[in-house]
């Protein structure tokens, strides 16, 4: 299974900003290897993130986001002490969630 | 099509004063450098380093918790800054690296030859356990300032072959450290050289080590570092874990003395 | 700062792993969704903004793109996109050069700024066009951004 993200989340006022740090391979699908065949595509597609149930970021990849993803998005609404998931799917099927709590 | 033709080879040149350099695209790099300082992916290998370290492992079925550092058994936090020293169960004087490979031969029992055989990780796969090791270990020591002891007659000894080493001039390009990193302003294309006989210079490049390579998309060590370095000046290979490897960094530790620790960095 | 740092690894360390429920079908609807296979295959602004159901944008001052002027190394560059026009629905990160022009796409549902900043891979030197969807329209702001090879430091 995927290694865990790190997710950072920080309520200033009644905005919350959440920075996240995928571990994943990213791999475009453009790339050839030494014998000259392209490397498959791997790469996350899909994520999104909820705040007590409710979405707060859904969003759509492709090959060109970089080898262990970073992503940063604000909503508006979190304090601290609540919690926060962020969810990923990539081209495999395969998917990770994890949950961190606003500071 | 690649994404980039990175490992692609490297001309050993060295631009000195040369008028390319443009403070303007130097600003410019600059920029690109700090934008990424948020988000470092070492953050990645410093956790999953963390739960190999914590976990019992190896034939003995032991952690490395009990694996002593220079602080004492189990005390993590600043150790880092202060290697390389001496240490006397091992007789010898141990950076970061051979410490480490020397607690999980010890306490988990793993054998010597197996951890090193293969220490970094190449294109593509995942990182070794060692790199994620001692991602977690630098972690645990940023901030801390750079104090590299001397005390012990074989660290003084460490630092002068060290230093030795660092002015020896060999290869078929005749070459030694110093050759680019003994002068101020020296570049290999758009990369500064950083005068590692100057205090400022050696305590950045010390501090930053080891670093997330963009271009490689994996940590590398202060080892690696040094490997890679010989393997540009097209000097024999740079053993893991060799005394001469261990000395160096004991050269280049005390030369960076008083600096601040800022690693796992990222890097181009 | 240092406060800052331990307070993510511990958060970090902290995570429950749902990794189960989502491979056993309980994701959220939106993790579902139907991935923009059209979009992510167009090549050039005019045709991704159509794949995403637009009419030919426009530039606009209400677009804000940050980017470096010189990417040291193409693997990994800092792209921000955000919008401060009325009715944002999407925000989008393109790259002309590119095999796939888009890279990242993002939805900016109630409440969410329409404010993003991801680390975005490009083959060469290229324009980066933050794609802004408001109301029916798609607006755009354009920055140059150079991709330089490194050497061997560093």
């Amino acid at each position: 299974m995927a290694d865990p993200m790190r997710i950072r989340a920080q309520a200033q006022g009644d905005k919350t900003t959440v920075r996240v740090l995928m571990a994943h391979e990213m791999e475009s699908g453009q790339r050839k290897d030494s014998a000259g065949k392209v490397i498959p595509g791997w790469y996350i597609t899909e994520v999104t993130a909820q705040h007590n149930g409710k979405t707060v970021l859904s969003a759509q990849w492709g090959g060109a986001v970089s080898k262990n993803p970073y992503l940063q998005f604000s909503f508006k609404g979190g304090k601290a002490g609540d919690k926060i998931t962020v969810t990923w799917v990539d081209n495999r099927g395969e998917s990770r969630s994890d949950e961190a709590v606003i500071a | 099509m690649k994404w980039l033709a990175y490992g692609a080879a490297c001309a050993v040149s060295l631009a000195g004063a040369s008028a390319l350099a443009q403070k303007s695209a130097a600003d410019a790099i600059a920029d690109y450098r700090a934008s990424l300082q948020d988000g470092n992916p070492a953050d990645l290998n410093a956790a999953r380093g963390a739960a190999l370290w914590n976990k019992a492992r190896g034939p003995k079925n032991a952690s490395l918790q009990g694996c002593d550092l220079g602080k004492g058994p189990g005390v993590v936090a600043g150790a880092a800054a202060s290697l390389p020293r001496y240490f006397a169960d091992a007789d010898a004087v141990m950076d970061v690296e051979s410490r480490l490979v020397h607690c999980m031969v010890t306490l988990q029992g793993f054998k010597r030859e197996e951890l090193t055989a293969k220490p970094y990780s190449s294109d593509g796969q995942k990182a070794t356990e060692i790199e994620d090791l001692v991602a977690f270990l630098y972690d645990e020591s940023r901030g801390m300032p750079i104090a590299v002891p001397t005390g012990h007659p074989k660290e003084q000894q460490a630092y002068q072959r060290g230093k030795q080493i660092f002015f020896f001039r060999a290869g078929p390009y005749d070459f030694s450290c110093a050759s680019c990193h003994s002068a101020d302003g020296q570049r290999i294309r758009l990369q500064d050289l950083p005068n590692l006989t100057k205090t400022a210079p050696a305590q950045a490049a010390f501090a930053a080590w080891p670093a997330y390579r963009v271009s490689q998309g994996a940590v590398r060590t202060m080892q690696w570092r040094l490997y890679d370095c010989f393997r540009q000046q097209r000097m024999p290979e740079l053993k893991y874990l060799s005394p001469a490897s261990v000395d160096l960094i004991a050269f280049l530790g005390v030369n960076a003395n008083g600096g601040k620790m800022a690693a796992p960095s990222i890097k181009r | 700062m240092m406060a800052n740092r331990r307070q993510f690894l511990q958060s970090g360390a902290s995570t429950a792993v749902l990794g189960l429920a989502a491979s056993a079908g309980l994701l959220p609807a939106a993790a579902q969704a139907a991935w923009s296979k059209a979009a992510f295959e167009a090549k050039g602004l005019a045709e991704v903004a159509k794949a995403l159901g637009g009419a030919a944008p426009v530039e606009s001052a209400e677009v804000q793109l940050n980017a470096p002027e010189i990417a040291e190394n193409g693997n990994v560059v800092r792209v921000a996109a955000s919008s401060s026009l009325p009715g944002t629905t999407q925000v989008a990160i393109l790259v002309e050069k590119n095999p796939n022009t888009l890279a990242a796409v993002f939805d900016v549902v109630d409440g969410t700024e329409a404010n993003f900043a991801t680390n975005i891979k490009m083959s060469q030197t290229s324009k980066v066009y933050a794609l802004v969807k408001a109301g029916d329209k798609y607006h755009y702001a354009v920055k140059e951004v150079k991709v330089t090879l490194g050497g061997c430091g560093g």
